[in-house]
């Protein structure tokens, strides 16, 4: 596949690595903020080829991981509604509320439909006029132009039986709040590439300056996280901290106009709760008041949530790298990909799950596939 | 976030105020929404994420990271090709100061793996 | 970590998952248990092998039973069928009900004698598709040189049965000497693969509600019966057959790596996938190999034959794109590991539950 192909290239690979071993002269600890990024490094065992103190702490980048757990009670409460249908991108389905998760409450008889686009989920509810159809539009700013989209056009073509659930998260504030944190470890980041197609890098210059880190907008691609990791220790070894662009062929300092455009008219910055992480202020999306109509939220009346995390997770230290899942007592133990008790376990590019699947920490021949 | 792959504009169609194409990706079509990225012409490369376009993949921008890599690959296979057999990657850090090697044991650099794309 | 917690028992790969992990709800069989994947394996032995106890004779699951008449082993099984839509690129759930069952009977080595067919149908159902799916699973038993002796036909009401369902089971002969089983694989033993996968998960895909898009991409199912034949004219000695249906390669190879209590060490370079499967995965991140095949076989091979069974299948028309695709080694029992481009291994997981599109 032409742009895909070209950036797994073994020889290159390791071409790359070896430049990185070779100008890596001290420790350093850097955070891939995009879950995808995640994905590969972990696929392709990225981070365990890097130079020994090169450590790579994998940030809060899955939306799915981070959802507040009360939007995902919410998203419960109104799919278990008859009059319902709930559409959502496949993630979230297996996401655990407080007592039970979306794809167990479909099999017990919820109309819940994972949906590719929100397009799609705009043509259930214009074929299904009798019904409300709710989507829950969840995602970082990559996925806002697409759920502001949904919501303009059914605004435009007046489809009222169709409404959103809003669990936006935005990436600055998310990594402004870790570099305040008192216990952060990061020292250069790799930033979301596809957030910055969307979104430029003009938001990261300030980051860049003020707190003196080095960010590299990076792709997703092996070739392209092991290029993004290079500029960022080169970055690091000369004492810079500058905004560079790895990934050049999708990014433009000012990302897509015409996206951000129609994500500010939908859309509004407010405060959001990331779950293992906390409220962070201006960090999420809400909608706007004109179209306050297609709040799912104020269209449904989901009563009280009452929330409740485990207390034996302890996600934030995962989250800012301040510990490891070795250092938690529920790792491996009550906490398993399977019983999942906070965010990094929940999503498969979550810190935790990605040690617990290459079975580090755990003793591997006892661990068998049953 | 994330999960954005490219693929080329193979139609381009107005579709009621909304500006619709189809798009490839090595074999797979699909429909797109390309209201965010109508400067886009029929063969441009577009990156897709849920459905939309959010992006044009600039051509010239990919050859020149690809250039890099492949020049940085040159510059590897040139030295080891100037040292002598049993010698390994030039080494880097390591926590008791002695040389390090990385990741798991691995075919001898140099060794021309297939380029990524696999077997069809 | 407390050493005095419950000892975890599995291993996930996080790029096999295309999200979370599933919280199986308590009391309840969801979709997920019948993936193919863990879940389908945790359904088993928790509940369905438990209580035939006494009425089953044991032993490491297998694509069909032996059972022993008089001196001749006769390979028995049973599956049935659920696919929707009820007609996709390339076939139709008639012709794959047919073939599914002559490939267990083949994964023992047997030649398909004889085959049962019985249909559920939903009330509704236009009798023009039931005569052609009738007439599809004919043609399947005639070119897999085999007959439907028996069967059955229950009608149920609207809503009690997703349009048709269909169960077929066939016997066939085991020859002599041949001694197919899951926990035969031993290390040093080579894996091979009859051809590229992907392609019957994929097509399904390209038809089904929500996920449509235009792929020239066909199912791929076809008997393997005169592949087999074929296979051990030149190594009556191979060691297992499985075919990677619902959990794909993945599920077939870690089930074999479990139940001989061996690694399985792949080359992710030598494992064929069409580009348009490829295509598909990439856009939805799904792993191709979680997506189920229909037409293909896993084999663990001696390794002195391993390049004569190749060559063997490759001459044969449903063995067209045969490859080595790994080996078998005393590393990591019950684990299945792929080389990275980087050089690192990762592990290949089972899928655990239904495979779900992602966004991230």
């Amino acid at each position: 596949m032409k742009y895909l192909d070209e950036y797994r290239d073994p020889v290159l690979a390791r071409a790359i690595l070896d430049e990185i071993h070779r100008i890596t002269t001290r420790p350093w600890t850097l955070m891939e903020v995009c879950g995808g990024q995640t994905h590969t490094i972990v696929k392709q065992g990225i981070d365990e080829a890097l130079p020994q103190g090169v450590r790579m702490i994998h940030g809060p980048g899955c939306p799915v991981c981070v959802t507040p757990l009360e939007q995902v009670d919410k998203a419960l409460a109104i799919a278990a509604r008859p009059d319902v249908i709930f559409t959502s991108y496949g993630d979230m389905l297996r996401v655990p509320g407080t007592s039970t998760d979306l794809l167990a409450l479909k099999a017990r008889g919820a109309d819940v439909r994972i949906v590719y686009s929100p397009l799609d989920a705009l043509k259930i509810a214009v074929d299904n006029p009798d019904r409300e159809v709710v989507f829950f539009a969840v995602g970082f700013e990559t996925t806002a132009p697409a759920n502001a989209m949904a919501v303009a056009e059914a605004a435009r073509r007046d489809i009222d039986n169709f409404s959103v659930l809003v669990s936006h998260v935005l990436v600055p504030p998310a990594m402004t709040a870790l570099l305040d944190s008192p216990t952060n470890q990061v020292q250069g980041f790799l930033a979301a590439g596809h957030v910055c197609a969307v979104m430029g890098w003009t938001e990261y210059e300030p980051i860049a300056s003020t707190y003196h880190v080095p960010i590299v907008v990076t792709g997703f691609e092996p070739l392209d996280l092991l290029e993004g990791i290079l500029m960022a220790i080169r970055q690091l070894e000369e004492g810079r901290a500058e905004v560079e662009n790895q990934y050049a062929r999708a990014v433009k300092r000012e990302g897509t106009p015409l996206a951000q455009r129609q994500i500010m008219e939908v859309f509004e910055i407010g405060d959001r709760t990331w779950r293992g992480v906390g409220p962070i202020p201006d960090s999420g999306y809400r909608l706007r008041a004109e179209y306050a109509r297609f709040d799912a939220e104020q269209r449904f009346d989901v009563g009280t949530i009452h929330t409740l995390e485990h207390p034996a997770c302890i996600a934030g230290a995962i989250l800012t790298g301040a510990k490891v899942p070795l250092d938690c007592t529920a790792y491996g133990t009550l906490c398993t990909p399977q019983k999942p008790l906070g965010a990094p376990m929940v999503s498969s590019e979550g810190t935790c799950a990605a040690f617990y699947s290459a079975a580090r920490g755990l003793d591997a021949r006892k661990v068998s596939l049953r | 976030m994330c999960l954005g792959i490219p693929g080329k504009v193979i139609e381009v169609r107005d579709d009621a105020a909304l500006l619709m194409g189809k798009v490839d990706f090595g074999g797979v079509r699909k429909e797109v929404c390309l209201a965010y990225t109508p400067e886009v012409r029929l063969g441009d490369y577009v990156i897709v994420h849920v459905g939309f376009a959010i992006s044009r993949v600039d051509e010239e921008e990919a050859l020149k990271t690809l250039e890099i890599l492949e020049q940085m690959g040159g510059l590897v296979t040139t030295e080891l090709a100037t040292m002598g057999p049993g010698m390994d990657r030039p080494a880097a850090l390591s926590d008791d100061g002695s040389p390090a090697t990385f990741g798991s044991a691995s075919a001898p650099a140099g060794a021309a793996t297939s380029a990524a794309g696999g077997p069809s | 970590m407390n050493a005095d917690g419950p000892q975890p028992t599995t291993t996930i790969d996080p790029m096999s998952l295309s999200c979370p992990v599933p919280i199986p709800e308590g009391a309840r069989v969801i979709l997920g248990h019948g993936s193919g994947g863990q879940l389908s394996g945790a359904l088993m032995r928790e509940v369905i092998a438990p209580c035939l106890a006494a009425a089953s004779p044991g032993g490491p699951l297998n694509d069909a039973a032996v059972v022993d008449v008089a001196g001749t082993r006769l390979a028995f099984t049973t599956d049935s069928f659920v696919v929707s839509p009820l007609q996709f690129p390339g076939g139709d759930i008639g012709e794959l009900a047919v073939n599914g069952t002559v490939n267990d009977l083949a994964m023992m080595g047997a030649q398909p004698l004889a085959i049962s067919l019985a249909f559920v149908i939903e009330e509704g159902l236009p009798l023009t598709e039931l005569a052609r799916i009738t007439s599809s699973a004919a043609r399947a038993a005639a070119a897999a040189g085999t007959q439907i002796v028996t069967g059955d036909t229950k009608v149920v009401g609207r809503g009690a049965a997703d349009r048709l369902f269909v169960n077929t089971a066939g016997i066939g002969v085991v020859p002599d000497g041949v001694t197919l089983a899951a926990d035969a694989a031993r290390p040093g033993d080579v894996v091979i693969v009859s051809g590229p996968i992907g392609l019957h998960g994929v097509a399904i895909m390209s038809v089904r509600e929500g996920l449509e898009f235009e792929v020239e991409i066909a199912s791929d199912t076809q008997p393997l019966n005169a592949l087999v034949a074929a296979m051990l004219a030149v190594e009556p000695g191979l060691r297992v057959l499985r075919d990677p249906t619902r959990g794909g390669l993945s599920s077939a190879l870690n089930e074999i790596a479990d139940a001989s209590g061996v690694g399985m060490a792949l080359d992710e370079t030598t494992i064929p996938i069409p580009e348009p499967v490829r295509a598909a995965c990439e856009m939805l991140g799904l792993d191709p190999f979680h997506v189920a095949n229909e037409g293909k076989l896993v084999a663990v091979v001696p390794a002195a034959s391993a390049d004569a069974v190749v060559a063997a299948m490759r001459a044969v028309p449903q063995g067209e794109g045969a490859a080595r695709i790994g080996e078998v080694v005393a590393e990591h029992p019950g684990m299945v590991t792929v080389r990275t481009i980087v050089g690192s291994e990762r592990i290949v997981d089972m899928l655990v539950g239904e495979q779900l599109p992602r966004i991230c």
